[in-house]
């Protein structure tokens, strides 16, 4: 473990995941795999949190699942991003940005 | 949300598959996870490791899935169901006593409840009931004449002129009650009918279901008759025949066109008796020739309802009626009404009362013993949960070890009070089905039980939204009562102690055991109240059939002879009753006959203001009368103490003769013997001041109903009437059984009169009929008593025998030590009989209280009467032995070695 690793912040799994889904369908393991290659491992998702965190999505409607064949051709939950989570997915990108300008301007001015 | 919805209940329904699905799902990950690891150089086993560490636990993953996905409190509730399930299996014993008690307290209820919202809560089947309203005459105490219905009504000329003066309704209506008969010859049969005016269906909103109803124009003076049959009548006389409008129908002989027919949903206007016909007012011209009711300003038979202008109240109507009501009587003072009593008829207020639910004579009887009944039926059911409440707690601790377990191991407070909550939610869902099912039953019996041959009780018995309201309530308030204080104290128990009491239960706290205790208490008191209810209702039927009545009822049959038909001319109408007499004596088997006006104890009556010769008119008492041929007293068995009975020497040329009861002779004649004295009977509309001269006195009868005490009665000579009728009411007494009998008498009088209509009723059973309220009271009472006898029972020997079962060691111990299995006995019963005498103490001040609420049913009784609180008292005591001595002989049995290597 030579790089530093950061937590995630409640709530924004769930961002990450559907910002995840938003280039296609894909299944769990591939959703962990792509945050933590996409963010130069840096990110560090905790498999047993990410689970709960889809069921959690489809349950609130934000994205839907089906089993499809996997890229080794294995029977695999499909995990497909729908219309209202698109809109959250902007949504929530949209607080991320103004949360996050919002504390890089504070540890700039101090 | 629908999306969610079946998501949710997939989860639920098809929860194995689900359940594989995220199985599988997991199972994936780790796999794939694995085969990374694998090609970056692993081994499989150190690969799968490193994966499973990388995830974290499996178990607690998939956990966490369930929970968000929602279903979780549906999940328990499914499995609380089948785990409650799963113990009635195991406890078919409590599960049994749970649901017959359950199923009796909820149906019991229901079913009074549900004759209740029949007869009193339920609006008339019409549109917009609640604007309809009655008016009649604040205070008829003024009123004279024939009274030819048990509810307050009024005249046809008094009906025509509110009709001609009302402003409060848009639309108003009168109706009257009488029966008809049907049919010709020996084929008679009884209708019930109504009189109706024209805008009787229109102002109601009923419509014709065949044909049409009446119209204004059917109801004008002179008019031909013409009738609209009900629905149950059209399929019952003429089995639904559509071709039945323009048919005919005989109606006391005359022949009366149908013109239509009512829906089914429609009963008529008054809640209890459904009508068969209706004709228009106007028609009594020719159904009633003879009594002229029409015209008449004192006979009183219509019932007037209208229906209130929108924006009018009762309370603005009843102004109305009252400014309106001198001209109304102005105008329809007869002029024979009776000189006293004008001013009274001037003076007469007419006022307005709502009608929403119809008129009903059964309501006036049974509402009051309807709501006892409720009253009663809810102290069963009270009892019934004291009852379960203890089985629950009973059994409670005896699942302690398992409840303590699972707070041990992190069940949550709530989430056992839940599962034991759905556990008594479930009984009582149970039970009250099988409730809703037994009060179907009930009801249904109940109003059979009430209908007697000549009142055919109509109740409409749908079930409506009120009463199974009212039974879904019962059910969750039972639950609730004996459900809650089991599962809160089970879950109090701190896992710690249960725990210890290694293999045994835990020794019952005493805290806990009182509650036990209390409840049997509670039981006992109730029961007390139920038993004392019972105990009364029963001994005040039996004085009622008991009581001496003056007169024998045994064997004396009613006939009464209808001649109508027969067209005779008033002069010879005598001579012909005198023959029909003569014939009637002859049959075979008939020991003595008369006729009699008004049967006794028939509830009809008749009567006038009578002061003795030479006396002041001021003191003037109601006397009632009967108009008898001779051999009535003989027929009745009724002594004559002085004086003679009637003959043929009493012509109408002669001078009025009377015999009197000896209530009469103690209050107008101040007891001494009044034969050959004269009194005077008042004014009436249609025969002047009369003298009569007693020729007789006979020992007093009761008059209207068991209840009364003696009042004065005068009896009169049928050979002296003014007019004779061709209606005659013979009581014959005869030797013979009844179906010989009224063969014999069917033939005699059809030998003089073929035309004649005969019906026949037994005076005995008509007299038990009057009691019907009584029967009911005492016979469900009883039967509510006997239920709460048998819970107490159950009760009490629970809570004995768990106090057997915990102290089994002390037992032991007390036999080591030299007590006698006779003691032991004797202990355990002093036990039982201390809860149940506690219990009596508490019940008496509610027994005496809740015994002054039925005081107005009793007959001969005091609510307080000591022998029935007695004989209530001392049945509980008889449970108390009956309950304690099983146990108590266990008790005695206690093997003292056993006990103590028990430890």
């Amino acid at each position: 473990m030579a790089r530093q690793k950061t937590d995630l912040l409640q709530g924004t799994l769930d961002l990450l995941v559907l910002k995840t889904l938003q280039s296609g369908p894909t299944h769990g393991w591939d959703i962990a795999q792509r945050i933590q290659q996409v963010s130069e491992d840096v990110l560090q998702v905790n498999q047993g949190s990410l689970y709960p965190a889809l069921h959690r999505l489809e349950e609130q409607g934000w994205i839907t699942s089906e089993w499809g064949a996997s890229e080794n051709n294995r029977r695999a939950k499909f995990y497909r991003l729908t219309a209202a989570g698109r809109k959250q997915l902007q949504t929530e990108a949209e607080t991320w940005e103004r949360f996050s300008l919002a504390v890089s301007r504070i540890l700039q001015t101090s | 949300m629908f999306d969610k919805f079946s998501r949710r209940l997939r989860a639920l329904v098809r929860k194995p598959e689900v359940e594989r699905e995220l199985d599988e799902e997991l199972r994936f990950h780790l796999e794939r996870e694995a085969e990374q690891n694998m090609a970056r150089g692993m081994s499989a086993a150190e690969a799968r490791r490193a994966a499973l560490l990388k995830f974290g636990g499996v178990e607690k993953v998939k956990e966490e899935c369930r929970d968000v996905r929602g279903v979780r409190p549906l999940e328990e509730l499914w499995q609380d169901v089948r785990y409650g399930l799963r113990l009635w299996r195991k406890n078919p014993g409590f599960t049994g006593v749970a649901l017959l008690t359950l199923a009796l307290g909820v149906g019991a209820n229901t079913a009074i409840f549900h004759l209740i919202s029949a007869v009193r809560l339920r609006a008339l089947p019409v549109p917009e009931p609640q604007q309809l309203a009655e008016v009649r005459i604040e205070d008829m105490s003024a009123a004279r004449g024939m009274f030819a219905s048990w509810h307050p009504s009024l005249t046809n000329p008094i009906w025509e002129q509110i009709r001609e003066r009302q402003q409060a309704f848009s639309g108003v209506f009168a109706w009257g009650a009488d029966d008809f008969n049907t049919g010709t010859g020996a084929d008679v049969r009884l209708a019930r009918g109504l009189w109706v005016s024209g805008d009787f269906f229109n102002v109601l909103g009923v419509g014709p279901e065949l044909g049409r109803v009446f119209d204004a124009s059917d109801d004008r003076p002179g008019c031909g008759p013409a009738a609209v049959i009900s629905h149950q009548f059209w399929q019952r006389e003429f089995g639904g025949d559509k071709s039945v409008v323009g048919r005919r129908l005989s109606l006391d002989d005359h022949p009366v066109e149908i013109v239509g027919v009512t829906p089914a949903s429609f009963y008529g206007p008054e809640v209890g008796r459904a009508f068969d016909v209706a004709v228009p007012v106007c028609s009594a011209a020719t159904l009633r020739s003879e009594d002229g009711r029409l015209e008449s300003g004192t006979t009183w038979w219509l019932i007037v309802v209208g229906r209130l202008k929108p924006g009018w109240t009762v309370e603005q109507a009843t102004a109305h009626f009252s400014s309106i009501s001198p001209g109304v009587f102005e105008t329809t003072l007869s002029p024979k009404y009776p000189p006293e009593s004008v001013q009274g008829y001037l003076d007469f207020k007419l006022a307005a009362y709502p009608a929403a639910s119809g008129i009903s004579q059964v309501r006036e009887t049974y509402e009051k013993p309807l709501w006892m009944l409720l009253g009663i039926a809810g102290l069963v059911l009270l009892v019934a949960c004291a009852n379960l409440a203890n089985l629950m707690l009973a059994r409670a601790s005896t699942r302690e070890r398992e409840l303590a377990m699972r707070l041990a191991l992190g069940a949550s407070r709530g989430r056992l009070i839940r599962q034991l909550l759905t556990e008594s939610l479930l009984l009582a869902a149970a039970g009250s089905l099988l409730g809703a099912v037994f009060a179907g039953f009930l009801s249904e019996f109940l109003v059979s039980f009430l209908s007697t041959e000549d009142n055919q009780l109509f109740v409409d018995l749908r079930a409506d939204w009120m009463v199974l309201g009212f039974a879904a309530g019962a059910a969750v308030l039972t639950c609730v009562l004996f459900g809650v204080a089991p599962a809160l104290r089970a879950s109090r128990v701190a896992p710690g102690a249960a725990m210890k009491a290694g293999g045994r239960g835990l020794t019952a706290g005493r805290e806990r055991f009182s509650l036990r205790r209390s409840l049997v208490v509670v039981q006992v008191a109730l029961s007390l109240v139920l038993v004392a209810g019972a105990v009364l209702f029963s001994r005040s039927l039996g004085k009622l059939l008991a009581t001496d009545v003056g007169f024998e009822q045994e064997g004396i049959l009613i006939a009464q002879v209808n001649s109508s038909r027969l067209n005779l001319p008033g002069e010879r109408r005598a001579a012909f009753r005198r023959e029909l007499l003569e014939r009637i004596r002859a049959v075979p088997g008939v020991s003595s006959a008369a006729t009699v006006n008004v049967v006794p104890l028939s509830g009809s009556g008749w009567g006038n203001s009578v002061w003795m010769d030479g006396e002041d008119p001021a003191g003037k008492k109601g006397v009632s009368f009967h108009r008898v041929s001779a051999g009535y007293f003989q027929t009745l068995g009724i002594p004559l103490l002085a004086g003679r009975d009637f003959g043929d020497h009493d012509a109408t040329s002669s001078a009025k003769v009377a015999v009197v009861n000896e209530e009469f002779a103690r209050q107008l004649a101040n007891g001494a013997n009044p034969v050959g004295r004269s009194f005077w009977v008042e004014t009436t509309p249609n025969t002047p001041q009369t003298r009569y001269e007693i020729v007789g006195l006979v020992k007093s009868t009761k008059y209207y109903d068991l209840r009364e005490e003696f009042r004065p009665v005068a009896y009169f000579p049928a050979t002296q009437a003014a007019t004779a009728g061709l209606f005659n009411q013979f009581l014959i007494k005869a030797g013979v059984p009844p179906a010989e009998l009224t063969a014999g008498v069917k033939r005699a009088v059809g030998e003089l009169s073929p035309q004649s209509t005969i019906n026949f009723k037994v005076l005995r059973e008509q007299i038990q009929n009057s009691l019907m309220r009584d029967r009911l009271m005492a016979m469900l009472s009883g039967f509510f008593g006997l239920l709460a006898l048998a819970l107490a029972c159950v009760g009490l020997y629970g809570i004995m025998s768990y106090g057997v079962a915990s102290r089994t060691q002390e037992i032991g111990i007390r036999m080591a030590l030299g007590a006698l299995p006779r003691e032991v006995r004797r202990m355990i019963l002093r036990e039982s009989l201390v809860l149940v005498l506690v219990g009596v103490a508490v019940g008496l001040p509610a027994t005496l209280a809740a015994t002054r609420l039925v005081s107005a049913l009793l007959y001969g009784l005091t609510p307080g009467d000591p022998v029935s609180l007695g004989l209530a008292a001392l049945s509980l005591v008889g449970v108390a032995l009956a309950a304690g001595y099983v146990p108590a002989r266990r008790a005695s049995r206690v093997d003292p070695m056993v006990a103590l290597r028990y430890e």
